[in-house]
């Protein structure tokens, strides 16, 4: 890669300086009126009916409302223009996702469509599948489903039993099984389905037309949020799929429901900050409704308490999203330079960040819950009534920690990802691993710290907080070598460490970023935000690293790592109690989310 | 037919209104600029208009280079090109002029605006035009419907409605439910990059008012609830404490 060249995963070893990241602050007025014509749409169209949408009650709603959006182009943001979409960028169909995953059940199978259901095909399908399906699909005039999950298959995606035998003429494959939680599949016309032919060890990926034929599907799932958005079991049952409906290779699906997933992570990620605005919108308008004791509510701590920390959490999440998006972009834009082409950059940019696509979906995705629950609690009994717009908000919320792989998977995975790249050495880990080392055993550093440059002090945390990382994923490989991923509970550990450091870091350089082009007074509620972030992440490190270090250590070691830890998490007293007042005064003000 | 729609650029319908330097100046801190509503309703018929018959649409604005994400978000919705007249739009009669100015220039068959602008709702800029370019002046509109060079409309009036049929040229000022208000679609977005722009400086500087200062309206007081079968505490309520019987 030539622009920039920063690699997955890196930011663990690498200082990355505040220019080299994108912000949200700087997105074009193109792409404003864009976001804006997403809002637009959901006040208009989305807003007004998510009761009806809900009730599941006009099997007609939701594909027609898929149908406004095609007129509109939103399904086609990431197809190129030969395709009959619009080619944008990734950070800017990242926005997409953002502002349409306020919208509840809709959200859901718009981003289903356009991503599980649409990107196989154009990622890795061939020229006529591209030029046959891909058009429908960016207009809407075809709706797509993508079937991986079956009973006894979730997670364990590869271990599927549905089967794909050849006919004895060779001209068709019959798929034969049982597919389960599929969102869209009541309406789909095209289904990306993952099946077995023979005795492979891995998945092949087929197109498969509802025309087809040998398809039925199970009533409507009973779920307990996004209840608007279909979703059936779906039973092939010798359904004759040309052989050229292959995607792709034999063998090559469970790589493709992966990759795929990549890019589905880092959307449910950002997807999930939009829905939280959306919360943080509410609450606030709530707060300054809302009167006790002859006062609105916003004028009490406890709630500003709750007010600041959703905006903290939603806007330091946002900073991440946003950072990784831009990576991808560049590494995309590396690729083609050197000649490769756009399908194939596209996934090789995505499998480049699917650490921190990893990361931004459990972050995302956990920063929308504790909004949703805090957004209930500030509207007090009106949060717990359905009549109030967080119960919905609420459940709908639930899913995403769950779908696209579990937050479990996915902090797995992101040490998993992280440990491999280390291995084959694409990553230097050990280096730096062994510097935190020596440091350990070399007398600590009394002198004066340097804080002659913006925000020095904060950065020496965040350099303190990778090698408190460093120090306790060394020790865990050292310890369990090969085994470590039977330690589940220790990788969760890790894993939070990676994640807080991820998100912390990004929301430093994004403040400072802005603080470069606005001035320290102008970004004040900003620099606030930072530090509250900045505090909280260090407070989860030390959790999650003391719980890794009683669990892999004993002893001296044990001690001699609990000192470091104590080293390297040391932050100095700030007064978290007003700068929550100063982040929330601001809200209230405003009567919104205003960051 | 060249239709010319002019735009205002306003503060978003939920903007928090406030002043500053001494009540002299609208705080702009946080506020997010939309197209006027009612001009958008305009707009959105001249987009219909143009689908129907053959023609070009212009928007035009009078305001200062910030406005024209405000005039891209026009061209996006479907406007051909459009003018921005460099300048404050001080006061009515003076946006009036320049509008009236470019279309001397420019020569345009159907004039269409907003009945009003959204803040400060003087809803006086249509009828100056008519005057200016000495053509007749229609607001506010609810319907138009062009049969050739003649248009049919309905407009708004004290308790009714009245039918108007009116050759071009003319100004109308619309409201809805004149067309189906229109989002902009990707593909509109995409193309206002590249729609011209022009911007034009402006000519004459008639002030026919000057400002002096704002006020916001008194705060709402509370509501107090009586009882649908108790008239004799709303009759003492509002004679005793609201004083107004």
């Amino acid at each position: 890669m030539t622009k920039k060249a920063i690699k997955g995963g890196e930011f663990l070893i690498r200082e990355t300086e505040a220019h080299e990241v994108f912000t949200p602050e700087e997105f074009t007025e193109e792409q404003k009126m864009i976001a804006q014509t997403c809002r637009d749409f959901l006040d208009t169209e989305v807003y007004p009916h998510l009761d009806e949408i809900d009730s599941m009650k006009n099997p007609d709603i939701m594909p027609n409302l898929m149908d406004k959006a095609g007129e509109l182009g939103l399904l086609g943001t990431s197809v190129p223009e030969e395709f009959g979409g619009f080619g944008m960028d990734f950070n800017t169909t990242m926005l997409v996702s953002e502002v349409i995953g306020g919208g509840h059940s809709f959200a859901v199978a718009l981003s289903a469509h356009t991503g599980i259901g649409t990107l196989p095909i154009l990622y890795y399908g061939n020229e006529e599948q591209k030029q046959k399906y891909v058009p429908k699909l960016a207009s809407g005039e075809y709706k797509a489903a993508y079937c991986l999950t079956e009973p006894d298959s979730g997670s364990d995606a590869n271990s599927g039993k549905t089967k794909a035998v050849l006919s004895g003429d060779g001209k068709h494959y019959l798929v034969t099984g049982q597919k389960m939680w599929i969102t869209n599949g009541g309406f789909a016309d095209i289904f990306i389905v993952f099946a077995k032919i023979e005795d492979d060890k891995n998945l092949t990926a087929f197109i498969i037309e509802k025309s087809f034929g040998g398809i039925t599907m199970n009533e409507e799932e009973k779920k307990m949020g996004i209840k608007g958005s279909s979703t059936r079991q779906i039973f092939f049952n010798d359904c004759k799929v040309p052989v050229e409906n292959m995607l792709s290779d034999r063998q090559n699906g469970f790589k493709i429901a992966v990759n795929i997933l990549n890019v589905g992570r880092i959307k449910l990620g950002v997807a999930a900050i939009g829905a939280s605005k959306m919360i943080a919108n509410k609450s606030t308008e709530y707060a300054n409704e809302r009167k006790q004791f002859g006062t609105p509510i916003a004028n009490f701590g406890a709630i500003k308490h709750k007010l600041a920390n959703i905006a903290v959490k939603t806007f330091a999440s946002e900073s991440g999203h946003y950072r990784a998006s831009q990576n991808i972009d560049d590494a995309y834009n590396a690729f083609v330079a050197e000649g490769i082409n756009p399908g194939e950059a596209r996934l090789k940019s995505l499998y480049e960040f699917s650490i921190e696509c990893a990361i931004l979906k459990v972050h995302g995705s956990e920063v929308l819950d504790y909004c949703a629950d805090e957004g209930v609690q500030i509207y007090g009994g009106m949060g717990f009534s359905a009549e109030g717009p967080m119960d919905r908000a609420y459940r709908d919320a639930r899913i995403n920690r769950i779908f696209e792989g579990t937050n479990e998977i996915n902090r797995m995975l992101c040490i998993d990802m992280l440990l491999k790249r280390a291995m084959k050495g694409e990553l230097d880990l050990m280096g730096p691993a062994m510097a935190v080392q020596q440091e350990l055993m070399s007398i600590p550093d009394f002198g004066a710290d340097d804080d002659s440059t913006l925000f020095a002090k904060e950065k020496k945390v965040l350099r303190n907080l990778k090698k408190a990382g460093l120090m306790v994923s060394g020790a865990a490989v050292q310890k369990y070598m090969d085994k470590l991923s039977t330690e589940q509970e220790v990788l969760m550990n890790l894993a939070d460490m990676l994640i807080e450091g991820y998100i912390a870091e990004s929301t430093l350089l994004r403040v400072e970023k802005m603080v470069t082009a606005k001035g320290e007074d102008a970004c004040a509620i900003e620099i606030d935000m930072m530090k509250i972030y900045m505090n909280e992440a260090t407070e989860k490190c030390v959790l999650a690293a003391k719980e890794a270090i009683y669990a892999i250590s004993e002893g001296d070691t044990q001690r001699m790592m609990l000192m470091g830890l104590k080293r390297f998490t040391k932050t100095e007293p700030f007064n978290l109690k007003d700068a929550r007042r100063r982040v929330a005064d601001h809200m209230i003000k405003e009567n919104k989310y205003p960051f | 037919m060249k239709i010319l729609v002019c735009i205002t650029h306003v503060p978003d319908t939920t903007s928090k209104i406030a002043f500053t330097d001494g009540d002299t100046k609208f705080d702009t801190t946080g506020v997010q600029y939309i197209i006027g509503p009612y001009d958008d309703y305009a707009l959105a018929r001249a987009v219909e208009l143009k689908e129907q018959t053959e023609g070009s649409i212009t928007v035009l604005n009078v305001g200062t280079a910030e406005t024209e994400p405000t005039i891209r978000k026009a061209l996006a919705i479907g406007a051909d090109d459009a003018i921005r007249v460099n300048a404050e739009p001080t006061d009515s009669l003076f946006v009036a002029q320049q509008i009236a100015n470019a279309v001397k220039k420019e020569g345009f068959d159907l004039i269409l605006m907003g009945r009003e602008s959204l803040d400060f709702n003087g809803g006086m800029v249509h009828g100056m035009v008519g005057e200016l370019l000495g053509i007749p002046s229609v607001s506010p509109v609810m319907t138009l419907d062009m049969d050739g060079f003649t248009a049919k409309m309905t407009r708004e009036t004290e308790g009714g409605k009245e039918s108007i049929e009116l050759d071009l040229p003319f100004v109308a000022g619309c409201q809805e439910p004149i067309a189906e208000w229109k989002i902009p679609n990707m593909r509109g977005i995409m193309s206002a990059r590249s729609k011209p722009l022009n911007v034009i400086e402006p000519t004459g500087n008639d002030q026919g008012a000057t400002l002096e200062k704002y006020e916001l309206p008194a705060a709402k007081g509370a509501v107090k609830m009586v009882s649908a079968d108790n008239v004799q505490e709303l009759v003492d309520l509002l004679k005793n404490e609201a004083k107004i019987l």
